[in-house]
């Protein structure tokens, strides 16, 4: 059991996190606006997430956080 | 269930400003957590530079200094000097090391302070509006290079990995860049290795680190990081420099 979680009030949606998965596990949310008034990431297919940390990695704002 | 990533106790809980994408937050969470892993936190002082960093003593748990324009090395190696059992790091970008600070960057080296300075390398002004800086690249357009740089008029980029490693000061120099996590990991082992330099004493160490600056390159954080790799890497060559 893998738990991927996303601080979004951290998160500025630049999508790097997106870009750095392997898995496509994350996706800018479309509709939700967090308190920064930026679309944040939001994990859409948490079973596919293999713990790599590639996205947490890359976070310029440390907003990811990974449960294994 | 074991958690395998989570932010640092060595940054604190304040939220970074800079803009989205930009390589100083990742950048600065890599030398936290080194600072961690090296258990060196309570005898670690850092000194900031002026530019989009200039608020890091904000975002790190030690001691922090802010340093005038340039001076950042100057400040370290005061505080070095007085506590030579104690670490000290300067966190410096390319128009406050390579263009208004560089006699203090080289002389630094050249004494062989025993210092670590992390040198972040974006080829642009990024606080002051995306000017044209010494590192910025033949051809890149700029607010103050509105047609692309002229190297008849301003001169090829400079390279400082590569000039400070020719000066026998320098213990450990290496460049890195942040566009993809085989490049992440690189980096963050190049700042542990720099930091390990100055605790065993054996001189000056810095870490160059490429990183984009989207806003300022006018470009989306993914495709910023893209340019990067397609136009800077070939110019300034990554790996270690030097290291004694």
């Amino acid at each position: 059991m893998i738990k991927v979680t996303i601080y979004e009030n951290q998160c500025k949606g630049c999508g790097l996190c997106v870009r750095a998965c392997p898995k496509a596990v994350l996706a800018i949310s479309k509709t939700h606006l967090n308190t920064k008034g930026y679309y944040p990431v939001e994990v859409v297919d948490q079973a596919a997430c293999i713990a790599c940390t590639s996205c947490a990695k890359t976070c310029p704002d440390v907003a990811i956080e990974i449960e294994k | 269930m074991a958690t395998i990533f989570k932010r640092t106790s060595v940054l604190t809980d304040v939220p970074f400003h800079y803009c989205p994408g930009c390589g100083h937050g990742i950048v600065h969470r890599m030398v936290a957590e080194v600072i961690e892993e090296l258990g060196i936190r309570e005898k670690t002082a850092g000194v900031a530079p002026v530019g989009c960093a200039v608020f890091a003593y904000n975002y790190f748990d030690v001691d922090m200094y802010e340093a005038a324009h340039g001076r950042a090395p100057a400040v370290a190696t005061g505080y070095k000097r007085v506590h030579p059992e104690n670490v000290c790091f300067t966190y410096q970008g390319d128009g406050d090391l390579a263009s208004i600070g560089t006699a203090e960057i080289v002389h630094a080296a050249h004494r062989g302070e025993k210092i670590t300075t992390i040198f972040i390398n974006n080829a642009i002004y990024g606080m002051t509006g995306g000017q044209m800086a010494p590192t910025t690249l033949v051809g890149q357009k700029t607010t103050t290079s509105p047609l692309g740089r002229d190297k008849d008029h301003c001169g090829e980029p400079i390279r400082m990995a590569e000039m400070l490693a020719t000066i026998n000061g320098s213990a450990f120099i290496a460049r890195t860049a942040l566009n993809n996590t085989a490049n992440l990991n690189k980096t963050k082992a190049a700042i542990k290795k720099a930091f390990e330099a100055q605790i065993a004493g054996k001189g000056f160490s810095m870490v160059e680190i490429l990183s984009p600056c989207p806003t300022n390159w006018g470009k989306a954080p993914g495709e910023a990081m893209d340019w990067l790799a397609e136009n800077m890497i070939p110019y300034y060559p990554l790996g270690i420099m030097k290291e004694v």
